[in-house]
């Protein structure tokens, strides 16, 4: 997100939280993240597709809506506000392909019309199909969603589908690329719909109107860069709101200006130092090369902990409380303790469908602490890995973080009662605490040379030069 | 009784007047900024302290890439040159080289350049060892070279060379440079100094409003300056301040049948059409450190219509004409001139007619290293 996207947000925010009736702030709040979808949404040079992707996500929001709503909400009679709403911002977006007024949005020329208004009434028949059909539904809407995921985060496969979009539209496909298939926010909002399936399942869903789930799916603060909250605590903000006094925008502002200075500031000074894919085979000393490093490990944390800031900081704006997603992860003690505190509501999402259960089922099969603990942080943090990207370095970098907490598990296991015994005074205590910070902040930054580079051939160079070793 | 408490409720914090403090504060600062001279700042520096310090001056058109990027702020830019934090000793014989983008070194890694190579040579004035500082910079003009010029001197240098070349002669060249353009205040100095035939009113040279002088009217000179900073931290680590290229265009070698040279036609260049006086004016100012003039090499192309023209700088009635003037005036005025001209072979050229190869430089640095010595270190 621009700056200037940022402060207008920032303004739509503010606006919406001076009403004080749950329905105009609602109202507000969903036309301003449905435009945003479009808004933000990159330019991608496959014609038309930089229309038909936030299509596609609102689409996907109200299929996965017609889904998990009780079935005595889902008819079409009930929903036509919110529907013709939707609809007719998608026509009108697609009108401006006639009509030259230079907006923002969207972000290129829209697709014809004709060709809109099929894919409104096929999306239609989909969506009516989708509420007729009984539970399984959300099955296959969850795996369609984690095909998506896998398409658009595998190089590979996404260059191939934009050879495919690419002869559709005529275009060259020589020039075919990954990044052709840029889908603004796809990570989050498909975080946010399994989220709410997986709660249907499990019987944990509150009930929300269709306007109010299109606006916590595609919430604008929060669709960039997360956090992915959580809907009930949402739903309890949305309808219950407190408008915001002074006091309010002065905390919302606060949070709001921090993070605008550790994105803009902070993160992009730092990136002009930072490790990246071209500097990590220029440079041949060991002490640069942990500058660079370290200067990577705090562009990243600035960079990210800063749109959090700034979301949180919007949100509150509006009157919604987003979770924290950063909690001065590099002053941790311990590996385990880091994954508690970096990108909280990523880590939260992945332990609550996917740690907690594995854990449970392995337990059922009767299998040891350590295979458990082993099989379980390794899986972890590999799917978080390929959440980032289906490539090696990922693959490595999950593994980095999955063994590393297997070990910290199994060392604070075997350590605690001597740590304990030996470990009594003040002193002590501190000095064993800052080792522990300096030794975690250490393994986790050798781990960002995965994450920061394009390849393990160039990552090895990194940890060779890192550790001053030439080769040959 | 209840106990009465001594701690004050905590005041509440009204937003409002937090908003127009800070506007208050913000708007003051920037009436401040506008007395302080822009282009002071620069002087902070990290370079020659936590960072090293460049082997040439900060220029760069794509930064991400070269670690390096132009800016306009002069005491930034020397501030960055490892010139700035190399304390002369007696044992140094210190060199000075001023000139254009050939000086500077396109394409050339900074051993490979002028400077470098000398350096590599390892050569000695008397019991001094001869140590070159590379101040070129890549646009052609003597005036930009001037001004230069009379900065350097804070770094006491024992002999100043300056390589030359025709294109950096004529008047509308003068103040064409950004680096000139942008520092008008130095040049309007330089006009005081040394009487300049230069038009202190040129629309060419770019003056700051108040606002411009405010700490929003300077938010690109700031900006450039911390990036130079923060450019150093790579540059310290990889050594690199421009762009490799694998393969570039090659300097031209066939014209068109022109034979004018900007807006002079033959048969006469006069002495009066070319800025002679800058290099008068570089003389005075270097005082009492020799200044050595070279005529730079340039290529001489064998192309088509290459009977009309040297290069794609020059035709050769022009080229010719300036040569016999720069003789006769270097005599007249006792320079120490040396013309080069015809030094380095066609095929020792890169991308330009004055651009060489590392093979190109060596025999330069050669024939320059030979003239120091022959003319300010013989006894």
């Amino acid at each position: 997100m621009s700056l200037t996207q940022i402060l207008f947000f920032a303004g739509i925010a503010l606006i919406a939280g001076i009403f004080r009736r749950p329905r105009l702030r609602l109202y507000v709040l969903f036309t301003a993240s449905i435009l945003a979808v479009f808004a933000l949404q990159p330019v991608l040079p496959i014609r038309g597709l930089d229309f038909w992707l936030p299509t596609a996500t609102l689409a996907l929001v109200v299929f996965s809506w017609f889904a998990t709503a009780p079935r005595s909400a889902r008819s079409l009679r009930q929903n036509w506000s919110v529907l013709s709403v939707l609809a007719a911002v998608i026509l009108i977006l697609g009108a401006t392909r006639y009509i030259d007024l230079n907006l923002p949005l969207p972000v290129s020329r829209p697709p014809q019309i004709v060709q809109i208004l099929v894919a409104l009434a096929a999306l239609v028949l989909v969506g009516s199909l989708i509420a007729r059909l009984p539970a399984w539904i959300n099955s296959v809407l969850t795996a369609v969603l984690i095909l998506f995921l896998i398409v658009l985060k595998s190089p590979v496969i996404a260059e191939s589908v934009s050879t495919i979009f690419r002869s559709i539209n005529r275009q060259s496909t020589e020039l075919a690329s990954a990044l052709d298939i840029r889908w603004l926010g796809f990570s989050y909002v498909s975080f946010r719909i399994i989220h709410t399936i997986r709660d249907r399942q499990n019987g944990k869903l509150p009930d929300a109107s269709l306007f109010e789930y299109v606006t916590y799916v595609v919430f604008f603060p929060a669709l960039t860069a997360g956090p992915i909250h959580r809907i009930e605590r949402f739903l309890e903000d949305l309808r219950n709101p407190t408008p915001i006094n002074m006091d309010g925008m002065l905390i919302a502002s606060q949070r709001f200006v921090i993070g605008l200075f550790k994105k803009f500031i902070l993160a992009d000074c730092l990136a002009l130092i930072a490790l990246n894919g071209t500097n990590a085979l220029q440079v041949h000393q060991p002490g640069w090369m942990w500058l660079l490093l370290y200067a990577y490990a705090f562009q990243l944390f600035f960079d990210f902990s800063g749109y959090t800031d700034i979301a949180i900081g919007i949100g509150l704006l509006a009157g919604i409380r987003l979770p924290e997603n950063f909690n001065h992860p590099y002053l941790k003690p311990n590996l385990t303790q880091f994954w508690n505190n970096w990108h909280m509501s990523l880590t939260q999402w992945f332990r609550a469908y996917f740690f907690n259960p594995l854990t449970r089922t392995l337990r059922k099969r009767g299998l040891s602490i350590p295979v458990i603990v082993l099989t379980t942080q390794v899986s972890t943090m590999l799917l978080i890995g390929f959440w980032h990207g289906v490539t090696w370095n990922y693959v490595l970098w999950g593994l980095w973080h999955g063994i590393g907490l297997f070990i910290n598990n199994r060392w604070s296991d075997r350590t605690k009662v001597w740590m304990d015994t030996h470990i009594t005074t003040r002193p002590q205590r501190i000095m064993s605490q800052i080792c522990g910070i300096v030794l975690t902040f250490n393994f986790v930054a050798l781990g960002w040379v995965f994450f920061a580079l394009p390849d393990p051939q160039t990552s090895w160079h990194v940890f060779l030069t890192l550790f001053g070793v030439t080769l040959g | 009784m209840a106990e009465q408490s001594d701690v004050k409720p905590k005041e509440k914090i009204n937003p409002i007047h937090v908003v127009f403090k800070a506007l208050g504060l913000f708007i003051i600062l920037n009436f401040l900024f506008t007395f302080l001279d822009p282009g002071s700042i620069g002087k902070l520096s990290l370079y020659n302290s936590i960072l090293p310090g460049r082997s040439r001056l900060p220029f760069g058109e794509n930064p991400a890439e070269s670690y390096n990027l132009s800016l306009y702020n002069l005491n930034a830019m020397l501030a960055s040159h490892e010139i700035a934090g190399a304390e002369k000793t007696e044992e140094e014989y210190r060199v000075v080289l001023i000139g254009d983008s050939s000086v500077w070194g396109t394409l050339l890694r900074p051993e490979e350049t002028l400077a470098g190579q000398l350096n590599q040579m390892n050569l000695t004035c008397g019991d001094r060892r001869i140590v070159v500082y590379n101040l070129g910079y890549p646009t052609i003009s003597l005036t930009k070279d001037l001004m230069l010029l009379d900065r350097i001197k804070a770094y006491e240098p024992d002999l100043i060379v300056w390589p030359v070349t025709l294109e950096s002669f004529p008047w509308d060249k003068q103040l064409s440079s950004p680096l000139v353009a942008n520092n008008r205040t130095a040049i309007l100095e330089l006009i005081e100094k040394y009487n300049l035939p230069l038009d202190p009113n040129d629309p060419e040279l770019v003056t700051l409003s108040q606002f411009d002088k405010t700490i929003i009217g300077q938010r690109r000179n700031l900006a450039d300056i911390l990036r130079l900073q923060l450019y150093g931290f790579k540059w310290g680590a990889t050594g690199i301040d421009q762009i490799y290229p694998e393969s570039y265009e090659p300097a031209q070698v066939d014209f068109e049948e022109d034979i004018t040279f900007h807006e002079y036609e033959p048969p006469t260049l006069q002495e009066k059409n070319l800025a002679f006086e800058m290099i008068s004016a570089g003389i005075r100012a270097a005082g009492e450190t020799p200044v050595l003039i070279i005529n730079e090499p340039i290529l001489i192309s064998e192309g088509k219509n290459s009977d009309l023209r040297y290069n794609f700088f020059y035709p050769r009635w022009a080229y010719d004409q300036y040569r016999e003037l720069m003789q006769e005036v270097s005599l007249a005025e006792g320079w120490n001139y040396i013309d080069l001209w015809n030094l380095v072979p066609a095929e020792e050229f890169t991308n330009s007619a004055i651009h060489l190869t590392p093979e190109g430089e060596s025999l330069l640095a050669t024939a320059t290293g030979q003239s120091i010595l022959e003319r300010f270190c013989t006894p």
